[in-house]
C-alpha cells in the first residue's frame, strides 16, 4: 500500500475519536490493574501457604541455608564448566548431525533409498532407546574392548549424548523442511538452481527459522540431559551437588545447582525469541500494520 | 423519492485510516442500501481494500465511526465478533483453510459460531455447493481445486452464514482470465437474490455490469460516485478520466 505521506493535513481528531482514543487508555489503566492486583494477590498466597506450613522451619534449614549455598557455589561452578563445555560440544554435534539426517531423510531419487532407509532406521532406533542406555553401553562398553585410542569417558558420554539428540532434532527439521511449500522448490528449480542449492538457499532457511522454537526446546532438554554424564564418572555440577550434599546432609547444594541451570537456560531462550520475533516482524506484513 | 425509513445497512461517516503516518483513508462517508451493490475502483494503494477491512473490524479506524444496520459497531465496547457474524468477506487469494476438506471450510463457521448441527450445515453447504456447481468436489482439499473453484467455495463459505453484507476484496485479482467468468457469474448471481454488497475491484467491465452506484477513490477519499453509465463513461473529475484513460491503455476496460 502506497502511504501518502502528508500526515499533517489539518486533521483534527472528531469528539468520537478522543472519546475513543479515552476509552482504549481506561481500559488498558484497567487491565494493568487488574493484573497486577492478581499476580499480587497469587504470590503473597503462595508465600503465606509454604512460609505458614508446619514444617517450613526444617526444610529452610535444610533446603535453603546460605552458608551452605556460599560454600558449595563454586564447587558447583567447577562442576557447571564441565556442562558448559559438554553442552557445547554436544549441542553443536547433534544440530549437525541432525540436519544431516533429516536431509538424507527427505532425498527424492530412488538411487538415495538404501540413504534414505540408512537415515530413517537412525532416528527410529536412537528415539526409542533411552539414553541411559546408549551412554552405558558407550562409556562402559566401548572402553571393555581395550582398543588403542579408546577416547575418555567424557568424549565417550558426549557421543552418546549427542547421537540420541541427533535422532530426536533430525525429526524436528526433517518437519521443517516439509512444512515449506512446494510451490517454493517449484519457484527455486524453476530459477535454474540445482536440487542442493535449492535446499541450501530456498528451503533450509524456511526451514530453520520455522523449527527454531521446537529446537531450542530440545537443546534445553539436552542442556539438563549433559548431567547424566555424571553417571558415567566424570564429575559436572549435579554430581558435584550430590557430593556435597552427603557432606553436610544438606540439600541445598542441589538448589544452587537447579538455580544455575536455570540462569543457563535464560540466555540461549532469550536470543531464540528475539529471533524468531524478529524474524516475524520483517517477514510479515500483518505485523506491520 | 421519500426519506428511507430503514437506516442503510452500511453507514461509513468520516472514516479516517492512518498506516505508519501515511492517511489511508480520509474523512470518507459512504452508505449503502439494502439490496444495493456498491463497487469501489481506483488504483492500487487508493484505500479500497482497507475500507473494507475497516468494515469487517479487521482494521480498527484512526477517526469516524461505522454503522451497520443503524448499529454503531465501531464503538470500543462492541464485540467485533458478534458484528463479524453479519458480514460476509471473500479475500483476494481465497484465505480457505487448507488442513479442512471443502466442506468442512463451508460449515466450520456455522457449527463453531452458529451453533448448528452438523447434518442441518452440512446439508445446507452442499446445497450451496450445488448452486455454484462444486458440489462433487466436497470432498476434496482445496489445494486440489483451481482457483476459480477455490474462490466460488471461498464466496459460498462467507455465504453459509447468511451474511447481512458481503464484501468481496479483489476477488477476481489472482485468477486466470478464463476462470474470472465464472466468479464473476456467480457474484452476478448474488446480485440478483438481492444480496447487498461491498466490492473493491480492478474490472471496469464487470463494475459497470454489476454495480448500483460506482465509487471511485483517490487518495483515502471518494472522488466521484454515481451509477456505472455516469462515472465510468462519462466522469466529472478529472482525476477519475486520468484513471479510467490509465485503464483503458492497459487492455482491462
Amino acid at each position: 500500500m502506497t502511504a501518502i505521506s502528508d500526515a499533517d493535513d489539518g486533521y483534527r481528531p472528531s469528539p468520537l475519536q478522543l472519546a475513543r482514543v479515552a476509552h482504549r487508555r481506561r481500559q488498558t489503566v484497567v487491565s494493568v490493574v487488574v493484573a497486577s492486583a492478581s499476580t499480587a494477590v497469587v504470590g503473597v498466597l503462595a508465600v503465606v501457604a509454604v512460609t505458614g506450613a508446619p514444617g517450613w522451619d526444617r526444610v529452610k534449614q535444610s533446603f535453603l541455608d546460605p552458608a551452605v549455598a556460599r560454600e558449595s557455589l563454586p564447587l558447583i561452578l567447577d562442576g557447571l564448566w564441565l556442562n558448559v563445555r559438554l553442552l557445547a560440544f554436544c549441542a553443536v554435534g547433534a544440530l549437525l548431525l541432525g540436519l544431516l539426517i533429516a536431509v538424507l531423510r527427505t532425498l527424492r531419487p530412488a538411487v538415495f533409498f538404501p540413504l534414505r532407509a540408512l537415515a530413517a532406521s537412525y532416528t527410529y532406533l536412537f528415539r526409542g532407546t533411552p539414553l541411559l542406555i546408549v551412554l552405558y553401553l558407550l562409556t562402559f562398553g566401548v572402553p571393555g574392548l581395550r582398543l588403542q585410542g579408546t577416547p575418555s569417558l567424557l568424549v565417550l558420554g558426549g557421543i552418546a549424548l549427542t547421537i540420541v539428540y541427533a535422532a530426536y532434532l533430525a525429526e524436528v527439521f526433517r518437519a521443517g523442511i516439509e512444512s515449506v511449500h512446494p510451490s517454493q522448490r517449484a519457484a527455486a528449480r524453476s530459477l535454474g538452481l540445482t536440487y542442493r542449492q535449492t535446499m541450501r538457499h530456498v528451503v533450509l532457511p524456511q526451514a530453520l527459522r520455522r523449527v527454531a522454537p521446537p529446537l531450542l526446546n530440545d537443546l534445553v532438554a539436552l542442556q539438563k540431559d549433559v548431567g547424566l554424564i555424571s553417571l558415567a564418572g566424570p564429575i559436572d555440577a549435579i554430581r558435584m551437588a550430590q557430593i556435597q550434599t552427603a557432606q553436610t546432609y544438606n540439600y541445598t547444594p542441589y538448589l544452587v545447582a537447579g538455580a544455575l541451570f536455570v540462569l543457563m537456560a535464560i540466555p540461549l531462550i532469550a536470543v531464540t525469541d528475539a529471533v524468531t520475533l524478529r524474524a516475524a516482524r520483517r517477514q510479515s506484513a500483518e505485523a506491520a500494520a | 423519492m421519500s426519506a428511507p425509513a430503514v437506516p442503510p445497512v452500511l453507514s461509513c461517516r468520516g472514516v479516517r485510516k492512518v498506516f505508519r503516518g501515511g492517511v489511508v483513508l480520509r474523512d470518507l462517508d459512504l452508505d449503502v442500501a439494502e439490496h444495493e451493490v456498491v463497487v469501489l475502483i481506483g488504483a492500487s494503494g487508493s484505500g479500497k481494500s482497507t475500507l473494507l477491512r475497516c468494515v469487517n473490524l479487521l482494521e480498527p479506524l484512526d477517526d469516524g465511526s461505522i454503522h451497520l444496520d443503524g448499529e454503531h459497531i465501531t464503538d470500543p465496547r462492541t464485540d467485533p465478533d458478534r458484528v463479524r457474524r453479519r458480514i460476509g468477506m471473500v479475500f483476494q487469494s481465497y484465505n480457505l483453510f487448507p488442513h479442512l476438506s471443502v466442506l468442512d471450510n463451508v460449515t466450520l463457521a456455522p457449527r463453531r459460531v452458529h451453533g448448528q448441527p452438523r447434518a442441518d450445515a452440512e446439508a445446507d453447504a452442499l446445497r450451496l455447493l450445488a448452486r455454484v456447481g462444486l458440489a462433487d468436489k466436497a470432498g476434496e482439499f482445496p489445494d486440489r481445486l483451481s482457483g476459480g473453484q477455490q474462490q466460488r467455495v471461498a464466496i459460498v463459505r462467507s455465504l453459509a452464514c447468511a451474511p447481512r453484507l458481503m464484501l468481496l476484496d479483489e476477488v477476481t485479482s489472482a485468477l486466470d482470465p478464463e476462470l474470472v467468468g465464472e466468479v464473476l457469474s456467480l457474484v452476478r448471481e448474488l446480485r440478483a437474490d438481492g444480496m447487498t454488497m461491498v466490492i473493491a475491484t480492478h474490472e471496469m467491465g464487470f463494475a459497470r455490469e454489476v454495480a448500483d452506484r460506482v465509487c471511485f477513490l483517490d487518495q483515502g477519499r471518494i472522488v466521484e460516485q454515481g451509477p456505472p453509465e455516469q462515472v465510468l463513461a462519462d466522469p466529472a473529475q478529472p482525476r477519475t478520466r486520468q484513471f479510467l484513460d490509465r485503464v483503458l491503455a492497459s487492455g482491462r476496460l
